[in-house]
């Protein structure tokens, strides 16, 4: 008999309409419905949930912490990006 | 040539006997710039670098705190058939649900940090790794229910909201989880031993003997006494513990003393009594020799309990394969009809 363990999923739940779906933890599952529905017994007895994005763990591909001081460099030195890097004249309003 | 080769093998020597201070210097740093983010409240995530320890640590703690969930089931599934009405059983069939849940959200945490989810729970049955204590205690009357969601449940409570805190990230967010869940399970605890007290002799005798039960194992909980507990030091450093096991076994009874007083239960022990210089409750010392036995597989429980969660894994092994079988046929025809 198969001694195979089961495939690790990402669960995302998008709590109400308007919000982002939103990573909750991870399960396991055979397949992509039974993913789903356990991540409904999981990480929605509460009402947590109005839609589930489920996605095998081994297909994300993430950033390397120990490169983050190099990537996120770039957007360091850019002050000029933020809005109040601007002085804005006294009885200025709306902008 | 000689002198080349000469030159070659003492540069050889050079690096080998550079390499290995240099690894541990490296290592020095590597764990210092790491105490600094535990410092300032910087959480750790899966992929940062951590010392072993830490991570062997983490493995350890919850991997127990997962296996306490799910052997935590057994106890009170004993009494979900004979639950006295429907809303009581379906209030405990939620509760232990939910113990369930938390499990799987600890045995996902434990899975960010590279431990095998399957090899933990091998640990369980083999006797490797622990669960707590309490659930080693059998459940005699209905009453027990009652016992152990308001006592139970309540220590559980005080150990995991600090854990809420607890610098490793996935743990921390799985615990916030818990304690979210976990005030309803202390709650329809205290409910049922609310109207057992307001019922008639036999049913206020009935809470009584139950409490009289799992109060010191309840206290046992918290584990040792501080100055036994070898593990706790380099916890609270690592900020994977916040409070040590004195000061949250304190805080449990200050709370729930008075708790026992409204519901006009006596506490079985004799030198428990209000300290106005400390402002907290005295209370008399705990059997460690009963909580060492019941740890170390001596419990009245602690076969049954493994025995049954043993067959669990074993019964259900054809349905796992059963479920792979078919979602891998699935996949093929998907496939072949592409």
């Amino acid at each position: 008999m198969s001694q195979q363990e089961w495939p690790l999923w990402e669960v995302f739940i998008r709590s109400k309409k308007g919000l982002n779906h939103k990573h909750v933890g991870s399960l396991r599952a055979p397949d992509a419905q039974l993913a789903v529905e356990n991540a409904r017994d999981v990480y929605t007895r509460r009402s947590e949930g109005i839609s589930i994005w489920v996605v095998l763990s081994n297909d994300i591909v993430a950033s390397d912490p120990s490169e983050s001081p190099e990537l996120f460099e770039p957007a360091d030195d850019k002050v000029y990006r933020h809005p109040t890097f601007y002085d804005v004249p006294d009885g200025i309003s709306h902008m | 040539m000689l002198i080349l080769f000469v030159l070659i093998v003492l540069k050889h020597i050079f690096v080998l006997l550079s390499c290995v201070p240099m690894e541990n210097k490296n290592l020095e740093l590597l764990e210092e710039k790491f105490q600094q983010k535990i410092d300032q409240d910087i959480k750790i995530e899966p992929n940062d670098w951590m010392p072993d320890n830490y991570r062997q640590t983490l493995i350890r703690q919850i991997s127990q705190h997962a296996h306490s969930e799910v052997v935590g089931m057994l106890p009170e599934g004993n009494w979900i058939t004979r639950a006295p009405n429907l809303r009581r059983k379906a209030v405990l069939l939620a509760k232990v649900q939910d113990e369930a849940g938390h499990g799987l959200y600890l045995y996902s945490a434990v899975e960010t940090l590279g431990a095998d989810r399957e090899d933990t729970i091998d640990d369980l049955h083999s006797g490797k790794v622990k669960y707590s204590s309490i659930f080693n205690y059998p459940t005699l009357s209905w009453a027990d229910m009652g016992a152990i969601g308001w006592l139970v449940d309540g220590a559980a409570i005080m150990n995991q909201v600090p854990l809420c805190r607890c610098s490793y990230g996935p743990y921390a967010r799985a615990m916030v989880r818990v304690c979210k869940e976990e005030s309803f399970h202390q709650r329809q605890g205290f409910e049922i031993m609310t109207t057992l007290c307001k019922g008639t002799l036999e049913q206020k005798a009935m809470a009584q003997d139950a409490f009289n039960r799992f109060w010191w194992p309840a206290l046992m909980m918290f584990g040792p006494n501080d100055a036994d507990s070898k593990h706790s030091a380099q916890s609270m450093k690592w900020k994977i513990k916040r409070s040590t096991n004195d000061e949250l076994r304190q805080q449990f009874i200050d709370v729930t003393v008075p708790q026992a007083e409204l519901l006009g239960l006596t506490i079985p022990d004799a030198d428990l009594k209000w300290n106005e210089s400390t402002n907290h409750y005295d209370f008399g010392t705990i059997n460690w020799d009963e909580f060492w036995q019941v740890v170390n597989g001596n419990g009245p429980c602690n076969a049954e309990r493994i025995e049954a969660r043993t067959k669990a894994k074993e019964n259900g092994l054809w349905v796992r394969a059963a479920a792979m079988a078919h979602a891998e046929k699935q996949r093929e025809r998907t496939k072949q009809s592409a």
